[in-house]
């Protein structure tokens, strides 16, 4: 059952307009109008008008509502020509001249892997280091001293007092310290 | 599926057990499971309406490649020969490629689809994409 949803690229273009960087580089295949007024480079319009039948490259979806390519010249339209007799009769040329004409990229075309994941880890790591550079910056700047009760001499007096009061003495805290040799154990 | 390898791809009744298209749609109250053949002989009509237009060429093989199985080969002949009468090579190419897309790490599929169909690409002159060097980048 093929649900026909708009894809995440196609929904961010038209809400975000021409957006450089991550976004604008895949190829937005799909938003052209379709009708005469198209020529076959196909350039991003900045509104798409959805009523018409839409061109997509995707693999659940081998023939899309349209052609690639609708406007033909006059060598194209004698090969449209040519494409109703016996096809035996079409070169190889002509045969992926006639594919190239109605879509655009072929299912190796559409599968192959991209770069973007260095993109992504790449701008991952770039963030984790401006939230460090921020995190050591706040730390010397922004945090007020510490409690007075974190120093050296007030920490050994309270353990002496946890031990003094046997605290856990059983299975925790004083149980560990050797009361006779006055070390842990 | 490691049982394939151990099948030559001729023994055809064996392929046929293991690469059976079977529609699992499992309805949770009543209705009758529609068998392998009911739903291969199903598409083979649909494909082999004599005056089957553009629209319903390209819905039934989106929803065909929209199911959970690779196509019969005789379900793909019906649909190629459709594209014939349609004038569209384009489509009947594409509809290769889906195919073998289709059948994902199992590449035993595709060849046997195509040594089952040749004798139509044969006769109506449709090359693969291989033929045309169009399964390489």
């Amino acid at each position: 059952m093929v649900v026909r949803v708009l894809n995440l690229n196609q929904m961010l273009h038209l809400t975000a307009g021409r957006v450089g960087g991550l976004f604008s580089r895949r190829a937005v295949v799909g938003l052209t109008n379709s009708g005469a007024r198209m020529s076959s480079h196909h350039e991003v319009s900045d509104q798409v008008d959805m009523s018409q039948p839409m061109y997509w490259d995707r693999l659940d979806t081998p023939l899309p509502d349209r052609a690639w390519i609708d406007v033909l010249d006059s060598k194209d339209k004698s090969l449209k020509q040519k494409e109703k007799g016996p096809w035996t009769a079409l070169s190889k040329e002509e045969k992926i001249a006639l594919y190239r004409l109605k879509f655009n990229h072929t299912y190796p075309e559409m599968k192959k892997p991209s770069h973007e994941w260095k993109t992504v880890i790449g701008g991952m790591f770039i963030f984790f280091g401006i939230t460090g550079l921020v995190v050591f910056w706040q730390g010397h700047y922004v945090y007020p001293p510490q409690p007075h009760t974190f120093g050296e001499e007030w920490q050994a007096k309270q353990i002496q007092r946890m031990l003094d009061m046997r605290v856990n003495p059983i299975e925790g805290f004083s149980a560990k310290w050797d009361y006779k040799n006055k070390q842990w154990k | 599926m490691q049982m394939a390898k151990h099948f030559s791809v001729k023994d055809k009744e064996a392929i046929r057990l293991l690469f059976s298209p079977l529609a699992q749609r499992c309805y949770s109250h009543g209705g009758k499971q529609e068998t392998d053949e009911e739903f291969d002989a199903r598409w083979v009509n649909y494909f082999n309406k004599a005056d089957i237009d553009a629209w319903e060429l390209r819905k039934g093989m989106n929803t065909l490649i929209g199911y959970d199985l690779v196509p019969e080969p005789k379900i793909l002949d019906a649909a190629l020969r459709a594209c014939r009468g349609l004038d569209d090579l384009a489509s009947a190419i594409r509809i290769l490629e889906a195919v073998k897309d289709k059948s994902g790490p199992h590449k035993d599929i595709y060849p046997y689809l195509i040594q089952e169909l040749r004798p139509t690409l044969d006769e109506l002159g449709i090359s693969t994409p291989e033929d045309l060097g169009m399964d390489k980048l």
